[in-house]
């Protein structure tokens, strides 16, 4: 297989400009593959600034509930609050090898870019995010925390002015800037080595959930559930079973509005996806008959995006992952559900896995053991949820801090 | 192998002219509308421009900067289609004397088949195709086709840029055919190039990589622009500033201005 291809998806697409840049980050990327060094120094830094190992909880009282065995992957207790953590630390790791002295990353839901500035502030790199404008209303706190990590946050005006925009415009930024500028491309995503490097940084949460689910249930789960957006929290813990042919592996994406209404984010499971190449890699593509784009939907901002990793796309033409969906409903109906009964705030992209896992629960052998993966906590996401959940007391703050920033 | 390609068309036409400089203009389909473009491009072609590149728009344009990224943007908004994109091209190369060449991103090619795309050009008489996405490595059954349905007539258009060593710029040169695009320098199209020595010693690597034509593009605005690039390179390539003209100072304007850079050559 050609390299940086998984099946016939993947590859790199990438304007001439930056073949050299690629090149040198392909062979600094298999230099520290080949370093064993390397993913010492990555898990001593996971440990003391992430909190790694992240748990894996048994949910004591879901599982009373659904008469299955549920343990969640805690990714949401990461340094910043999401898996995105994992990535990042791994690739300033890289960036420090290659000696460059800046940074820049697109954000949607402003995980990764949140992700990204605490890193550069770690290490000493200026940082500038690309963030859609649509987005920078809707993750306002994302903003405020980035900017006072002391990132730069460039509002992207063009396209549906969402997270599709914000890689274009970081990449126009690379292709002038590669010289001294690293690009933290935030998901399993873009041109090799891309796809390939993220999941090697997040394959850290496979490598640890399959020990503990060995542990503490004394045996491989029966499925393995995980949403996708870019592909990078699911591509890492379904590492941890790809060679454990009996453990089924669901990956859920974006319903949106549902998939009757076209108003979604589901590349795989809708099957509207097409072969298509943009953002530097092919796979498929919510497009249209002439290869535009078309916007995406989602009440989970981190889901809302076009294209998936190729390695995804990949494992889904096998039938080595199954792709579901769960719609915006589905996803606030098991957020209610898994703070009351377990006292755990979801982030709304990881709350996809959990709603879709909620729906197949009837369809397992009674005790079965599944596991899912928290992404992301959901504190982030109280504008969004509190909105979703139509929570009075929350409006009438609201409104009441406006009125307070007005008469200033 | 195939060798730098004497049979080509467009290298031909670029050969036979004795312009010690010419020039290429970019347009961008349907913006502000395919009637506006028609009008631009009878300007154009009335001031005596050599090749006209005119770009498909794509929703997710990497390689262009703001100005041409927004002309992209409100093309498709105002319902662009691929299409009748094609159509106007095709009347376009009917109705001028010059060599036309499609610029666009890969998933345009792939949405309708890349092979399928291909000979559509060849068969429209398009003399070549600028695929900024689509790199050396993954573009070897575009070439073959190319020559298969183009016949001479068609060619794939390849991209030095000054981050290319020399090793890249020959392995580049040994595919180029009609013509090679050199990318004056880092960033996207729309902001200032210096024409300094760095820039001259950058086109000298390029001469020496391939035996075919020249164009240099990337921050071309002014006639004093192109005059210090007559002898480096056969063709400058204005995009930007002309839809800058354009836009600031309507359709009349693109030709003055045109008529003002061929004052160079
Ligand atoms: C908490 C959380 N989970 C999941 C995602 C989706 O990304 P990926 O599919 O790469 O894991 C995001 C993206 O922002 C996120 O913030």
């Amino acid at each position: 297989m050609k390299k940086g291809y998984f099946g016939t998806f993947g590859g790199a697409y990438i304007p001439e400009i930056l073949h050299e840049t690629f090149r040198r980050l392909t062979q600094a990327y298999e230099d520290a593959r080949q370093d064993p060094q390397f993913w010492r120094e990555y898990l001593e830094v996971m440990e003391n600034y992430s909190g790694r190992p992240t748990p894996l909880t048994f949910a004591e009282n879901l599982t009373r509930h659904f008469g299955r065995k549920i343990y969640i992957k805690r990714e949401d207790l990461n340094q910043t609050g999401a898996h995105k953590a994992n990535n990042v630390m791994g690739q300033g790791l890289l960036v420090r090898r290659m000696g460059k002295k800046r940074v820049i990353a697109e954000t949607g839901a402003g995980q990764h870019g949140v992700a990204t500035a605490t890193m550069a502030a770690r290490m000493g790199f200026e940082c500038v995010i690309y963030m859609g404008a649509k987005d920078v209303e809707r993750q306002r706190p994302n903003v405020f925390w980035m900017q006072q990590l002391g990132a730069t946050v460039v509002p992207v005006n063009s396209g549906s002015c969402t997270l599709k925009d914000a890689i274009n415009e970081a990449m126009r930024d690379w292709v002038g800037s590669m010289d001294e500028t690293h690009y933290v491309l935030g998901t399993a995503c873009g041109a090799h080595p891309f796809p390939e490097m993220v999941s090697w940084f997040q394959s850290i949460i496979g490598i640890e959930a399959r020990k503990q689910i060995l542990d503490q249930a004394g045996c491989l789960p029966y499925r393995v559930y995980a949403c996708v957006g870019g592909g990078s929290n699911a591509m890492g813990i379904f590492q941890g079973f790809i060679n454990d042919s009996q453990v089924e592996l669901i990956g859920v994406e974006a319903g949106g509005e549902g998939i009757a209404s076209g108003k979604h984010a589901s590349r795989l499971a809708s099957g509207a996806g097409q072969m298509g190449v943009a953002h530097g890699y092919k796979t498929l593509f919510l497009q249209d008959g002439d290869g535009q784009m078309r916007e995406t939907h989602s009440v989970a901002a981190g889901l809302d995006y076009v294209g998936v990793s190729p390695i995804l796309a990949h494992l889904h033409a096998t039938g080595r992952v199954r792709f579901a969906s769960a719609d915006n409903r589905e996803v606030v109906d098991a957020l209610k559900k898994l703070m009351r009964y377990e006292g755990l705030i979801g982030a709304l992209e990881s709350m996809h896995g959990v709603a879709r896992a909620f729906a197949e629960m009837p369809s397992m052998p009674e005790d079965s053991v599944v596991i899912i993966n928290l992404s992301g906590r959901g504190d982030k996401d109280i504008f969004t949820i509190a909105d979703a959940l139509d929570d009075p007391g929350w409006r009438e703050f609201i409104l009441q801090k406006a009125r307070q920033y007005q008469n200033r | 192998m195939m060798h730098a390609d004497t049979s080509s068309r467009l290298q031909q036409q670029i050969r036979a002219c004795r312009d010690p400089i010419q020039i290429m203009s970019h347009i961008v389909l349907g913006y502000p509308s395919l009637e506006e473009n028609r009008l631009v491009m009878d300007q154009m072609v009335a001031a005596g421009v050599h090749v006209i590149e005119l770009q498909i728009p794509f929703s997710e344009p990497i390689a262009d900067g703001p100005v041409i990224a927004y002309a992209n943007q409100e093309s498709l908004r105002r319902g662009f289609r691929v299409e009748e994109g094609l159509n106007f091209i095709a009347e376009s190369v009917r109705r001028y004397p010059i060599p036309i060449l499609i610029m666009t991103y890969v998933n345009i090619l792939m949405a309708r088949g890349v092979e399928s795309f291909i000979q559509q050009s060849a068969t429209m008489g398009v003399r070549g195709l600028i695929v900024p996405d689509l790199p050396l490595e993954e573009a070897g059954s575009a070439m073959e086709w190319c020559r298969l349905h183009g016949k001479g007539g068609l060619d794939w258009i390849h991209l030095f840029t000054p981050t290319s060593g020399m090793d890249r710029l020959e392995a580049l040169g040994r595919h180029a055919s009609g013509m090679v695009y050199c990318v004056a320098r880092r960033g996207v199209t729309g902001q200032r190039t210096d024409f300094d020595p760095a820039l001259m010693d950058f086109l000298n690597r390029c001469r020496a990589a391939t035996t075919v034509p020249l164009a240099l593009g990337f921050g071309v605005r002014s006639h004093t622009d192109v005059q210090q690039l007559i002898g480096k390179v056969e063709l400058a390539v204005v995009g930007t500033a002309a839809i800058e003209v354009h836009l600031s100072q309507g359709v009349e304007a693109v030709g003055r201005f045109f008529s003002g850079l061929k004052q160079a050559v």
